[in-house]
């Protein structure tokens, strides 16, 4: 097995060079978090990923969790490392200060979020849920929900989870049926069946925050009618001490093909009287309150991509170097050597490499221009920012979570036979990694609503459509010109010239269509997600290529800024010319998606 | 009472170091460093010394180039209380660090200090001894136990074949081995208070010691591969090889 090396270097320069961690750390609120900070954090969060966390993922794979009536037991070794994280105040790293937590900007929670991601995503997980229950009460909870759940939530003694989805009620949410009978005492009860709750019972907390939705008895149907309850696995007395246990039980955990190291549970609610719960904001607006959380949610996941793509890669490359088979093609001594030196393995490893970079510098990026929208003091530029988050989070969740499924399949190819056997380890990141283009929205539902939402329906005073798209083109295109100008890396240029076209192409197709055919819009809006997805990274990696050029030229550049350059080139040559490819799709493909009768398949 | 902690920056434990392609050095371009993990037990023992309240103050001393000043806050971020820096861009041999750290144990006057037995880098395993030596303290190296009182410290220690107790008077050198302790993960609270506590720096040069290095460093080299190995036949095949082949018995 590997050892999970937190790649900080790349982090730091994505961090600093790429998404301006100076700029961000001068926004009000943020002052504190000083560059030298951030890399002390870094160090820290570092060691604790690779010494705590990484060593429990694969035990975390093969033992699974284990329900006993209703009680769910997590792997060995998650309950200690999860009270280690607690007490190590790791889990208020992302919170709000007002209660607890560090307050420390998005773009260093989401560096210090990839390594826990990296070392495991089911461990991962259970903060990851928390974090989104605490943001629901902060920002929709009453005064006394805030200050009975919060502090304990953010220093991680109880965990929340997110209680969503039926059976009948996955992507659609308007078909919850899980009911909230109101006892008049400001109070309600709450019964029904909610499947796939992550960490939805373990062993690990003191107590469990379940955020539920649920319909009011008079609540109109559809999406119009959901409400929001907070439904606490014990209840919590006046005092803040633990009381009586809630109408509330795991059925069941799943049995599923990856993240066998979390706990994926069947909830039933109100088997007796109904589970006491508490109502969050007002009735009937329970999904747009979850919706504020997605931004935040969807980079998490997309985060997920980023962690576990790093992870197989460093996986890989250790078997790689180490694996001694054959002798390598024009090699005149004949002598076998370790398949690092094979032009295919070099491929693949190129391959992994330059998407898992490209992928981090999107999702940083993205997290930062989340400070800009939250901090900025300038409404101008915050609305810029905003803009850009608005867009690129569906690309960040959805580009990076498929991506990373593809790059740990690469990650067991470069195995060989080895790769396929349980033991060499490389299978846990494909399987963990499957999920992730599922949860917190599909691929499909990540693209519609790129194209739907933030493209077609995103207009500005006059009524134009696609303003964030036409913001970031912009930005695009002035890296184009600027290359160009400066003569330098003429490859990547040209490469990132021609895929920009494409984009412009197909963005141009999807607003002229969106409107009058829908259908056929809606059927290129997976490969308008992954062209976008592949036209920004090329983008932040064309811009990493310049500034490692332009370190190397004053010669403060080491091979850091070589390697860097490198993989830049790589991927200008091998990803963005596939650009064409999705654009194509886009604009000439729906007809053949939507023309075979459903009976004739 | 004060302790003072010497706290290393070297190679992470978890870097698979390489020769340069001169053969001059292992190359240290772009490889993470961290704190010697015998320095981070000789942290921790300080730390859990103040937290049972014997000790007053915790000072980790780390000397090299201002790089350093991150070890130094990774020891604050742990539980010491203020940093000392002893900046010097040249190679520091264990005796230069011995007579900087004495220096510094002029300047400081601690009851005692805490240092890892070696640095995973060199595995010199001298510095501890050497400045024993210049201070005229006593010592005790390879701790895996140490009871301070108000006016001594007693230190068990491992031994070939067993453990010795010591019992030394203050002040006093101990040399701390891997079972002395597990070291914490520092708390991201302490991370972010370690940037607000003091850290000093000096300037080598201005401490008045020679820190020249004595030993000159010929060639670096990758150690040989190991040769495959064979099946003996026998306990008789075994003993023939040791004796003739080996030539170990």
């Amino acid at each position: 097995m590997s050892t999970y090396i937190p790649p900080v270097r790349d982090m730091h320069f994505v961090m600093n060079e790429l998404a301006g961690l100076e700029a961000v750390t001068q926004l009000p609120g943020y002052e504190e978090s000083s560059p030298d900070l951030v890399e002390a954090i870094m160090d820290e969060a570092g060691k604790f990923a690779s010494g705590v966390i990484d060593p429990i993922n694969p035990v975390g794979d093969r033992q699974g969790c284990t329900w006993k009536d209703g009680e769910v037991t997590a792997a060995d070794g998650y309950k200690e490392a999860y009270k280690l994280f607690v007490e190590t105040g790791w889990n208020a790293m992302p919170c709000a200060t007002e209660f607890g937590g560090q307050g420390l900007p998005t773009l260093v929670s989401t560096a210090v979020q990839e390594m826990w991601k990296s070392a495991s995503i089911s461990f991962a997980l259970c903060p990851m849920l928390t974090t989104g229950a605490i943001e629901a009460i902060a920002h929709h909870g009453s005064d006394e929900l805030k200050n009975t759940y919060l502090p304990k939530m953010v220093e991680g003694v109880w965990t929340g989870t997110m209680n969503l989805t039926e059976p009948q009620a996955g992507s659609d949410l308007s078909a919850v049926r899980s009911k909230a009978i109101p006892q008049g005492d400001g109070t309600y009860r709450i019964s029904g069946t909610k499947i796939f709750i992550t960490w939805g019972e373990h062993d690990m907390a003191e107590n469990i925050i379940h955020l539920v939705l649920a319909r009011l008895p008079d609540a109109p149907p559809g999406v119009k009618g959901i409400s929001l309850f907070v439904a606490p696995k014990y209840l919590v007395n006046a005092d803040g001490s633990l009381g009586a246990r809630n109408d509330l039980i795991c059925a069941s955990i799943e049995h599923k093909m990856g993240i066998h190291g979390s706990a994926t549970a069947v909830m039933s609610f109100g088997e007796n009287d109904g589970a006491i719960g508490y109502l969050v904001g007002e009735a009937n607006k329970g999904l747009g309150y979850m919706f504020t959380m997605m931004n935040h949610a969807r980079l998490n996941v997309g985060l997920e991509g980023v962690g576990v793509s790093e992870r197989s890669y460093q996986h890989a490359l250790a078997y790689a170097r180490d694996r001694v088979q054959g002798a390598p093609i024009g090699d005149k001594s004949g002598v076998a050597k370790p398949i690092v030196h094979h032009p295919d393995v070099r491929r693949m490893l190129m391959d992994m490499k330059s998407r898992t970079e490209a992928m981090r510098a999107l999702a940083y990026w993205v997290a930062a221009q989340m400070d800009h929208a939250h901090h900025n003091p300038d409404s101008a530029k915050a609305r810029e920012a905003q803009a850009m988050v608005d867009f690129l989070t569906p690309v960040v969740k959805g580009w990076c979570t498929e991506s990373s499924v593809e790059i740990t399949s690469t990650g067991i190819q470069i195995h060989g036979g080895m790769g396929f056997i349980e033991e060499t380890g490389a299978c846990q990141y494909m399987r963990d990694s499957r999920i992730t283009p599922i949860y917190e929205g599909t691929t499909a539902i990540q693209a519609n609503d790129l194209v739907g939402r933030k493209l077609a329906k995103d207009k500005d005073e006059d009524g134009n459509s696609g303003v964030g798209a036409a913001a970031l083109t912009a930005r695009i295109r002035a890296t184009v010109n600027e290359i160009a100008r400066d003569g330098k890396l003429g490859d990547i240029g040209e490469q990132l010239g021609a895929a920009l076209d494409q984009f412009e192409k197909a963005t141009q197709w999807m607003l002229a269509n969106y409107d009058s055919n829908p259908q056929a819009a809606l059927a290129g809006a997976v490969p308008y997600l992954f062209l976008t997805g592949i036209v920004t990274g090329g983008w932040l990696m064309a811009r990493a290529a310049q500034i490692a050029q332009q370190h190397l030229d004053n010669a403060s550049g080491d091979d850091f800024y070589k390697s860097k350059l490198i993989t830049a080139r790589y991927f200008a040559a091998h990803q963005l010319p596939k650009a064409a490819g999705y654009a194509t799709e886009v604009t000439e493909g729906s007809a053949s998606v939507l023309a075979l009768e459903e009976s004739l398949f | 009472m004060k302790v003072l902690v010497p706290v290393k920056r070297v190679v992470d434990y978890n870097v698979k170091v390489r020769v340069k392609a001169d053969e001059t050095d292992v190359d240290l371009a772009n490889v993470k460093m961290s704190m010697n993990p015998f320095d981070e037990i000789a942290v921790e023992e300080a730390v859990r010394l103040k937290e049972k309240g014997i000790v007053s103050e915790v000072v980790a001393v780390s000397c090299g180039p201002a790089a350093c000043q991150d070890t130094l806050r990774s020891a604050m971020a742990m539980g010491a209380d203020r940093g000392i820096l002893v900046e010097s861009d040249g190679e520091l041999q264990p005796l230069a660090v011995a007579k900087l750290l004495k220096a510094v144990c002029e300047k400081e006057g601690p009851s005692l200090l805490i240092c890892g037995k070696q640095a995973i880098d060199d595995d010199s395993n001298q510095t501890g001894q050497m400045l024993a030596a210049l201070m005229d303290w006593p010592q005790a190296t390879f701790a895996s136990k140490v009871e301070l009182a108000a006016d001594k410290v007693t230190v068990t220690r491992e031994i070939d074949g067993g453990l010795e107790t010591l019992a030394m008077a203050l002040p006093a050198v101990v040399t701390t081995d891997l079972r002395l302790n597990e070291p914490r993960y520092a708390t991201l609270p302490n991370i972010m208070k370690a940037k607000k506590k003091p850290l000093d720096t000096i300037a080598a040069d201005t401490l008045g010691v020679d820190i020249a290095p004595r030993l000159k460093t010929i060639k670096v080299s990758e150690p040989p591969k190991r040769a495959g190995g064979v099946k003996v036949a026998d306990v008789a095949d075994l003993l023939n090889k040791l004796r003739n082949e080996a030539k170990v018995i």
